[in-house]
């Protein structure tokens, strides 16, 4: 009973920081500098058709009637016309998720698999050569900007090398009957890879230190040392043992870690012209775009608010002691 | 008591951070001796013509020139003062945002506490980095902006920790007899509360340093940041504007690259030696 009142007020506190989120974002984007419709507005439209357009837009009216517009419009999920693509930008955005999602997912999968075993690894030899130069150079790899990781790689694999194409997520030309069909296609693979390598090496960290600390910790206790005096071989303790406990928390991290990654695809993406959401966001930005702008930002928001409220109840889950107090 | 005024002298790997911050503080305090030329300035070789994409070492350019005939060596050289301004400006502001609530909320609790940490709550549902996109296409193109959004999201982190410290603090016996002798709520906040919490503020501000220069680097990359000062996150923007990775430019936008992983990571350095200092026990 207790463990449902607390996901139930966990949930509740989700909608309230949606709430927020949204408010947050309507006042940014309505009492930001100049007019907002400045990018749409045709500098030939007589003073008649741009106030038509005011109209049309919902903008002369006075600002708390514009606010509960806007709130009604967001609950029918739409999201207003791109001031460029004179297209709905609920569609736009959604077209462009599936992108930002395969990158993010397919980056911190292989980050977590390699930081998982390379944490475990590390623990295992605690105070060894090995560990003394791994720990700062993992380190460093949290200190990179990704953007700067990106054109790296890309100088060097796809220049340099010309191993890999510069960016996209298909060969100029290539046809695909379906998403489906781009999705599991060589060319798309060949072009993700890169863009999952510059992900990959910048998340690995966190799994790998947290996957390491936790295994220290969890070597420490009762049961590890009761495998160890019933003369289980070392391996057979840490893999059977000490990893299935400190990998529990790595995991509940994974939820954390796509929140984190989905905010940071946004330089990578450009670096990699991904289309991807962040990337739409920056040149929606630029172009003062504001409602594809305002959409982009708001879905972006969501995976991270929904991603810390599953990283919370997964934890709660996982160790009952947070839902039993 | 006064543990996190020290610096974390003890560990190899915290030393070695500092050594790296005095190393990019003397840089930045003599960069108009050490650059070799104006960093925006447009060069000419000898003959007149646009010193434009030179490699290293050609004539008197050390790391080479960019496309417009910059040099990028003095641009490496100022670049270290914007960062610096930025990562510690940035990280004394989060730090001191964080701790004030932090302590505010764990000290008084109730309702003050409810408001501040559903805030909290609010801060960290609101994504970074395009928060600072938005934020900076908004205002004038300035380095400050980082600053500011970073004031206004990321203390975060650090208020949540500084809370729950502050709430163990609370219920201490010499917490409780200052109380009762009569102590008032602010003497009793900065004599007991702050001096145990400061650690953990320094701690916060020293990954924020990191946090900083990254954003700044990342907002300068994606053209949002100010045209008029050289920093690093420019030089990259600059050299992936002008075809530098397919110039196979790489004496262009790897120093940068390797400037910002030295700083960023001798902040997290540094933060370990904190850690260590908070919780001996650890140790790793």
């Amino acid at each position: 009973m207790k463990a449902i009142t607390a996901i139930g007020s966990r949930v509740l506190q989700t909608v309230f920081v949606l709430w927020a989120v949204v408010t947050i974002l309507f006042l940014l984007f309505r009492l930001m500098p100049g007019n907002p419709m400045a990018a749409y507005i045709d500098p030939n439209f007589t003073p008649e058709q741009q106030d038509a357009l005011m109209a049309r837009f919902g903008l002369d009216r006075p600002l708390w009637e514009q606010y509960f517009v806007y709130l009604g419009n967001l609950l029918k999920g739409d999201l207003g016309e791109s001031f460029f693509y004179r297209t709905p930008v609920a569609e736009r955005v959604l077209a462009l998720l599936p992108n930002t999602l395969i990158l993010t997912f397919s980056s911190l999968i292989v980050a977590y698999i390699f930081g998982v075993l390379a944490g475990a690894y590390l623990a295992w030899t605690r105070g060894s050569r090995v560990e003394q130069v791994a720990v700062p150079l993992v380190l460093t790899t949290r200190a990179m900007p990704e953007f700067w990781l990106g054109m790296l790689l890309l100088a060097f694999f796809s220049f340099t090398l010309g191993w890999f194409p510069a960016g996209g997520t298909r060969s100029p030309g290539a046809e695909f009957e379906s998403y489906w069909a781009l999705y599991t296609s060589r060319d798309f693979l060949v072009h993700l890879t890169l863009p999952v390598l510059t992900l990959a090496i910048y998340s690995q960290g966190l799994p790998l230190l947290l996957m390491r600390s936790n295994m220290l910790d969890v070597m420490k206790e009762d049961f590890v040392t009761m495998a160890r005096i019933k003369g289980l071989s070392p391996f057979s303790v840490v893999i059977r043992h000490a990893a299935r406990n400190a990998l529990l928390p790595v995991m509940t991290s994974f939820a954390i870690a796509v929140g984190y990654q989905i905010q940071g695809n946004v330089v990578v993406e450009t670096v990699f012209s991904w289309p991807g959401l962040g990337r739409e966001l920056v040149r929606a930005v630029s172009a003062s775009d504001y409602p594809l702008a305002q959409g982009a930002f708001l879905m972006i928001a969501v995976v991270v608010i929904l991603m810390n409220l599953l990283a919370d109840l997964l934890y709660a889950l996982l160790d009952p002691r947070v839902t039993r107090e | 008591m006064v543990a996190g005024l020290r610096l974390p002298f003890h560990d190899p790997l915290a030393i070695a951070g500092i050594a790296i911050y005095v190393f990019f503080i003397i840089v930045a305090i003599f960069a108009p001796q050490i650059a070799t030329h104006h960093p925006t300035e447009i060069l000419f070789t000898d003959d007149f013509q646009l010193a434009g994409d030179l490699r290293p070492g050609a004539g008197e350019f050390l790391m080479g020139t960019t496309t417009l005939g910059r040099d990028v060596f003095s641009q490496l050289v100022w670049g270290s003062r914007s960062a610096l301004l930025i990562g510690l400006t940035a990280a004394f502001v989060v730090a001191l945002i964080g701790s004030i609530i932090g302590v505010v909320a764990g000290y008084f609790g109730g309702w003050v506490d409810t408001i501040l940490m559903r805030l909290a709550d609010v801060a960290f549902g609101i994504p970074f980095l395009p928060f600072v996109i938005v934020l900076a296409a908004f205002l004038e193109p300035s380095i400050w902006n980082v600053v500011f959004a970073m004031a206004l999201i990321l203390w975060r982190d650090t208020g949540r920790v500084i809370r729950s410290q502050t709430l163990t603090l609370r219920n201490r016996a010499y917490v409780e007899a200052a109380r009762i002798s009569g102590s008032s709520d602010l003497k009793i906040i900065l004599r007991h509360v702050v001096p145990n919490i400061l650690p953990l503020s320094f701690l916060y501000g020293s990954i924020a340093i990191g946090w900083a220069i990254l954003t700044e680097a990342s907002i300068s990359f994606l053209g949002f940041g100010d045209p008029n000062s050289i920093s690093w996150g420019y030089m990259l923007q600059d050299a992936y504007a002008s075809q530098a990775l397919s110039k196979r430019a790489y004496y262009w936008f790897v120093p940068p690259g390797v400037c910002i992983i030295l700083i960023v990571s001798a902040g997290f350095f540094i933060s370990r030696g904190y850690e260590k200092i908070l919780f001996p026990k650890l140790d790793r």
